[in-house]
Order: C-alpha cells, then structure tokens, then sequence
C-alpha cells in the first residue's frame, strides 16, 4: 500500500514538470484570487481554441507578486514559452517593497482585464452619499476606517487618491488592511469599519441583494448596469482601475515577443474569452505593444508619486 | 418546496451511479492529498477544475466536497502514524494521536478520527443546511476586538498543551511568536527581518515549519539514538478496533469538537486550528484522564478531529451565504461555482435552491464516503509500523521533501526545512515541547493583526478591547482559565499547609 502510494506520488510529482507544454503560465500568487483564476481562464481558452496544445499553471504565492516576479526573471531567462500573469497590486508592491526584481526585469506583454474600484458603506449606516463621507472625512481624517485589501495595494492607492482629491492628507488616512477582499467585506458588513473600497466585483452580490450601499466608483465614466456616480462627478478628480497584465520572460528576442503577442491577441479576440470575461465581471481591457508600455510607464509614475504621499513608500 | 424536500432532491441526484463514482474519485484523491504534506485540498481543486468543465454542475460539486471533506480527513493520517502532520489543521491530533500509535494503539486512534470526522461532518453539515443564516449573524459580529479577545482565550487555553514545564513550553512558544515576525506586515506593508532575502518576504509557511518540526526533526533524533533505541514500535497491541471504554471516552469529545469547531470555522477569520487548539485544551481540562494527556489520550485525537472536520462545513457558511470565501479552498470553489454562471451569496439560497441543496446532500454522501473507505483501510494503515524503522524514516523524509517542493518549489523552502529541522532536533534533545512553537506561528500574527486593527479603528482607545460585550465575556473567560488554576493551587497549598500544621499536634 505505502510502496503504490509513494510510487504514485512520485509519478505525479515528476510526471508534472515533465510534461511537454507549449505555455507554462505562473501565477504570482495562491490559488483562488484574481491572478491565478486570469492565468487559469488563460489556459483553458488558449487549449479551446487551439492556441497552445498543453498550457500548465504554476502558483508562486507571496508579497503582492513579488516573490513570483523574482523567481519567473532568473529562471526563465530566454524562454519564449514561460507567461506571467501580473497587475496593478503588483506594481504597488515593487514599490513597498522595494523588490529588486521590477517589472522592467521582464517582457511586458499586454494589458487583459481590468476591474474599477467602488466605495461602499453598509446599508445601516448613515452616510447616504459620496459627499456625507467626504464631509466625515474632512472634518476628522481618523475619524473614517476604511476597510480594504492589502496594504499598498489598489484599495489602500484608491483610499489615499481620494482623500488627496479632496484636500485631505493622505498620510492622515485610517486605512485598515485586510487579507483579502473576503475579510474586508465581513468587516464592512458587521459595520466595524467606516467604509469599504474594493474592486466591484467583490461587492456586487452584496449591493444587488441591498445590504450595502454603493456610493461611488472610479470609472472615468459611468457604466452600464452599475448605479452610482463616478468620483469625477462628485468632484474628486480620480480615475483609477485595478487591471491585470500578462508579461513574457526578460532576454527573449523580438520575434519571439511577437510571435507571443500575436497568441495573445488571439486569446483575448477569441469567444471563448469574452464570454469568461462576461461571467467573471471582468472587463476587456486589452491594449498592447507601444502603447501599454507607455500606459504602464504613467502608471509606475504615478502610482509612486501616491504611494510616497500615503508614507508608504520613502 | 420545503427545507427538507430540497434536501431529499439533492440526496436522490447525489445517490445517481454517477455522482456516487465522482464522490468516490472526490474523497480518493482529498485523503491522498490531505495525507502528502504541503499539496492541499486548495490545490487539488485548482487542478481539477479545467477536467470539471467537461462535468454538469452537480458532479463537479460532488467531486470538490469530496476532495474537500478528503483533504481534512487524510492530513489526520499520516499525523497519527507518522508524526507528520498533512495540514495544519491536523497538527494536534499529532500530539495525542502519534503517542497511541506508538503505544500499540494507532488503531483506535484512526477509528476514533475517522468516525470523529464522520459525525461531526454530519452535525456540522446538517447545522449548514440549517441555521447558516443564523450562524452567519453571529459570525458578522466578529470584529478585530472580538477576534482579539478569542486569541487572547486560545492562547491561555493552549498553553494548557505545553508539556510539563511551564518554562520550556513558554520558551517555545515565543521562538513561534518571533518566527511569526518575519516578513511583510500585513498592515503597513513593510519588511520586518526578512534580511533581504525575498523568500522570506511572505513569512515562513506554517506547513514547512510543522513538517521540518515533526517529521525531520524526529527523524533526526531517532537516527542520532542508533543502535540505542528500541528496535521495533509495536504495531498493534490489543484490538485494532475501538474498545467499549474508546467509544465512552470518544463521543462526548467529538460533539463538543463539533460544537467549537463549526462556530470558529464560519468566522471570516476564525480558521480551523483555532477550532482544534481550544477542542484539544477543552478536552484536557474536563479529561478524567488528564495524566494520559502527553502519553496517547483518545479524547486528544477525538475532539480535534472532529473540530477540524466541523470547521471545514463551517467554513462553506460564509461562503454560501455572503459569497465570502474565507479560506483557499472556498475561494477555488467560489471560482467553480461562477464556472457555471452562479454568484454565491445572499441570494444564492433563493434563486439556486437545488444546487445549494445538491451540494449539501453531496457533502452528505462524501462523508459516508470516506467513513466507508476509511474504517477497512485502517487495519492496512497501522502495518506501516511494522516497516523495518531505517525504511519508515527514509520514507518519512521523501515524503516531507516532496511535500514542501511540491507546495513552493524553491530552494530556500527546502533548506528552511533542514533548518527547521535540526533546531527541532536540538529542542528534541534538551527536552523542549515542539508544539508550541507551531502554535505561536500561528496564533502570533492574528492576535497581533486584530489588536492593531482594533486599535486603529478606535484611534488609539485601549478601552475597546473590553467594552464589546463578547470581546469582555471571551476575555473574562480567558482570565478565569487563568486564575483559577493559580487559586485552586494556592488552596491546596493551604490544605497541605493545615495537615501539616494539623499532624504536628
């Protein structure tokens, strides 16, 4: 019995890694958030339509990606068929980090998805508008928690940029951070935090069923079936969304680098990816080449600028 | 449709030859996993979930409940046998259970967490189709403050399972507590003593440290022994089976496990080893065996096991009825769940009835399951014994090593492993108690975590700690656990003192 389980162990730990697979994409991060659901949605619709024969995903979890992006730039050097799937956390993380490995140190290949932030506050409480926080906010910086992921990540920006929007320090923020999405939101609903602030998706069931209150959200414009100002419109000038990239492995050649943004394009035209995109509420964010290098350089500035303002990073 | 006829509809689909041939592949592969350490039920459901894609709704559920339900199960195994726990909710039966083993008695010490697991899935699960939406009430109340105050029981209440000297086991627990310093801290986002070294950015994995502390650190003193030490553990002495006193001794400690164990794992940050540490300190408290306790007590085995299997339906309230998943595995089959286009949460009872109640007759049947897969196996597993000790100890290092490769394939992970290792070893040699360090690994970053987070919210106000009427009942209850020992010593001092003063007449 031992000697069939080891061997079977064995068999399926070498078998694995032996594999012949024409992707191996990493997930920065453990099974069930956002990094690793995108890289394994990536897989299964690069098999469908016959992009790749045998695509593998590998988790690397730890410190907002940059544990994973260490490892991915010195092992996968020159492999053209090693994918990462990376975001905006990740870039915050480099920061507060202050990871050697940073996201010049790899091949960023596109833009995929993206999610807007929403504010919300549960239905008891007694701010009823974007506005009513702002005044709270004001008067007493302290005197509002706001509940959200984990520190230096897009919640903790999001909380920063909108307190700067409104002539608040930043470094005055009570932000309070939690593991995850899941625990902010209990928090929120047993009302022991002022206000959450995640991205939509986190909260969605909660604002249908009508258990908390959506007051705001950082689309540049207002989106469909989603009811609730932007924060532009209740005059706090931020824009900000959480997206998430996927980027190929540093030291490879330019055709090779083309040849994976053409697969890549491929995945995101697809049907089969629309359509993951629309039953995960994820929306299609897909810029590439040229112009994503540039909107990731604006981002990284930018993103530094706040960070240094919260106090997060020196 | 009422409650009940739901749930008949789910048992009936559940029972179909199909469904009943993925629970079976579901709770295979959950036990084999749940007994390789480091590879958890989280992963498992990962890898599956693109075969599920070819599956309807209902058997690829049947399939995740059984993996699920699996993994808890087998991590009680190899903990049991080998010293050399699968999960890290499996690290207490260790303590109780390995000693059975050792003594002849690994038998009933499977038994008594295979049925443990059996009835307290059952109570839990049953509690789930019930009073989630009561349970999830109670669990929203939870804030940073009350969390606080649980550790603050948990760790009063633990120390209880710090051997025999109250220094040593003291001694241990703050070398877990400083281990749980290391790395990003959750709440600023800066380093603390991870040296530069990036593996260790993210602290030092729980399942690492318990393996390298159990299994090669044990390894390494049975090998430093040599020829010195007894050459065989005898197997089997007296029955395989549970006797008469096992089962009296057994079933008030599995209810009461089911009882701490549900409650803690439908808590957004409860988690079930919080659920096994107070089910283990509870049962040596109200023991009429306490000196068994530290030598193979069965109650020490029955009652977390049981809380860990409780806590793993526990942990299915939130997410059924919040669309919150709180743990790893939650999370995946939150993901399977939108595979099929459905949003769990607080309208998933309403608009999905028989899936969530298909579901719960699934989670039903892989309990059965395992129980019907498990009890036969037990007599085979206890053979493992009987290997000749260089083979079993070899073995045990393969299987840590591929444990931890397996869950982070790195080489820092592996050589914190030797480490770890060894330092258990030296704890081993000068007779320090292992378990507390794992306990201050774990329980160190929340208390700290919910402390600092309390504190924040209340800008600085100590008074919050005790002004939450749950928060003040926890923490009186911990100072009762506290004191009450120190008094009852202090008046038995005076009863010694009076006989003395009293024999002198």
């Amino acid at each position: 019995m031992k000697h069939f389980l080891l061997a079977s162990f064995l068999a399926g730990a070498i078998a694995l890694p032996a594999a012949a697979a024409d992707y191996s994409i990493m997930a920065p991060a453990a099974p069930g958030g956002g990094w690793d659901q995108t890289a394994r949605t990536m897989q299964n619709v690069l098999q469908q339509e016959k992009i790749s024969k045998r695509v593998q995903v590998m988790n690397v979890p730890g410190a907002g990606g940059t544990i994973g992006i260490a490892q991915f730039a010195s092992q996968q050097k020159g492999n053209a068929n090693a994918l990462m799937v990376g975001g905006y956390v990740m870039v915050g993380a480099i920061l507060t980090n202050k990871s050697p490995v940073t996201l010049k140190d790899v091949t960023p290949i596109a833009r995929l998805t993206g999610e807007y932030e929403v504010i919300v506050v549960p239905t008891s409480s007694d701010i009823k508008s974007i506005g009513d926080l702002i005044t709270k906010l004001k008067a007493d910086p302290g005197s509002v928690s706001w509940g959200g992921g984990s520190a230096g990540g897009t919640d903790h920006i999001g909380a920063g940029l909108i307190a700067k929007a409104a002539g608040v320090d930043p470094t005055k923020i009570n932000y309070i951070a939690f593991s995850g999405g899941g625990e902010a939101l209990a928090a929120i609903l047993g009302s022991q935090v002022t206000a959450g602030i995640s991205s939509y998706g986190e909260f969605e069931s909660q604002i249908k069923s009508g258990t908390l209150r959506l007051l705001a959200i950082s689309s540049a414009e207002k989106v469909a079936g989603i009811d609730a100002p932007t924060l532009k419109e209740s005059g706090l000038d931020v824009v900000l969304q959480n997206w998430r990239m996927v980027a190929a492995a540093p030291g490879i050649s330019d055709e090779q680098k083309k040849a994976v943004t053409a697969d890549v394009e491929k995945l995101v035209k697809s049907a089969s990816w629309q359509e993951n995109l629309k039953t995960k509420g994820w929306m299609d964010t897909y810029l590439s080449g040229p112009a994503f290098d540039e909107q990731l350089a604006k981002d990284i500035a930018s993103t530094e600028t706040i960070l240094k303002e919260i106090g997060l990073v020196k | 449709m009422s409650t009940f006829e739901f749930l008949l509809q789910g048992l009936v689909s559940a029972a179909e030859p199909m469904n009943l041939f993925y629970a079976l592949i579901g709770v295979t592969l959950g036990t084999m996993v749940g007994v390789l350490p480091g590879i958890g039920p989280a992963t498992t459901v990962a890898l599956l979930l693109p075969v599920t894609y070819q599956l309807d709704a209902t058997g690829s559920l049947i399939m995740f409940a059984g993996i699920y339900y699996g993994g808890m199960y087998g991590g009680s195994t190899t903990s049991i046998l080998l010293n050399t726990p699968g999960e890290s909710a499996s690290i207490v039966t260790a303590l109780e259970g390995n000693k059975m083993a050792r003594a002849g008695r690994g038998g009933p010490a499977l038994a008594t967490a295979a049925i443990g697991s059996f009835v307290a899935g059952l109570i839990a699960t049953l509690a789930l189709a019930f009073i989630a939406p009561y349970i999830v009430k109670l669990a929203l109340v939870f804030g940073p403050r009350e969390y606080f105050a649980l550790m603050v029981l948990a760790f009063v209440t633990v120390s209880s399972a710090f051997g025999n000297s109250t220094l040593r086991g003291l001694t241990s627990l703050f070398i877990g507590l400083a281990l749980s310093l290391v790395g990003i801290d959750q709440l600023t986002g800066q380093n603390r003593l991870s040296f530069g070294v990036p593996d260790l950015l993210d602290g030092i994995e729980v399942t690492t440290m318990a393996v390298a502390m159990f299994a090669i650190g044990e390894t390494l003193f049975i090998a430093a022994q040599g020829a010195q030490a007894p050459d065989k553990i005898e197997a089997i002495k007296g029955s395989v089976w549970m006797t008469g006193q096992d089962w009296a001794r057994s079933w008030k400690a599995w209810l009461r496990g089911t009882v701490i164990g549900f409650p803690i794992g439908a808590m957004p940050a409860g988690g079930a080893e919080i659920g096994t540490f107070l089910s283990y300190a509870t049962e040596k408290k109200l023991s009429k065996h306490p000196e068994e306790f530290g030598n193979g007590a069965i109650e020490g085995v029955a009652g977390p096991e049981a809380a860990n299997n409780a806590s793993a339906a526990g942990t299915l309230v939130p997410l059924l009825t919040l669309g919150l998943p709180t743990s790893a595995t939650a999370a995946i089959m939150l993901a399977g769940f939108q595979q099929y286009g459905l949003q769990p949460g607080p309208l998933l009872f309403a608009t999905n009835p028989q899936l969530v109640w298909g579901l719960i007759a699934s989670l039903l049947i892989a309990n059965l399951m395992l129980l019907v897969l498990n009890l036969p196996l037990v007599g085979l597993w206890v053979k493992l014994l009987t290997i000749p000790k260089p083979w079993l100890y070899a073995g045990i290092l393969v299987f840590a090593t591929l444990g931890t490769i397996g869950a982070n394939p790195s080489v820092f992970e592996l050589g914190m492993l030797l480490v770890f290792g060894l330092v258990a070893y030296v704890m081993r040699v000068f007779d320090y108690p292992i378990a507390p360090v794992i306990v201050g690994l774990i329980l160190g970053p929340l208390a700290e975590q919910q402390l600092r987070r309390a504190l924040s919210i209340s800008q600085g106000d100590v008074t919050v700690l005790f002004t939450s009427p749950i928060a003040a009942v926890l923490l009186l209850l911990a100072a009762t656990a506290l004191i009450l020992p120190l008094v009852l010593r202090l008046r038995g001092r005076g009863d010694v003192l009076n006989q003395m003063a009293a024999s002198e007449d």
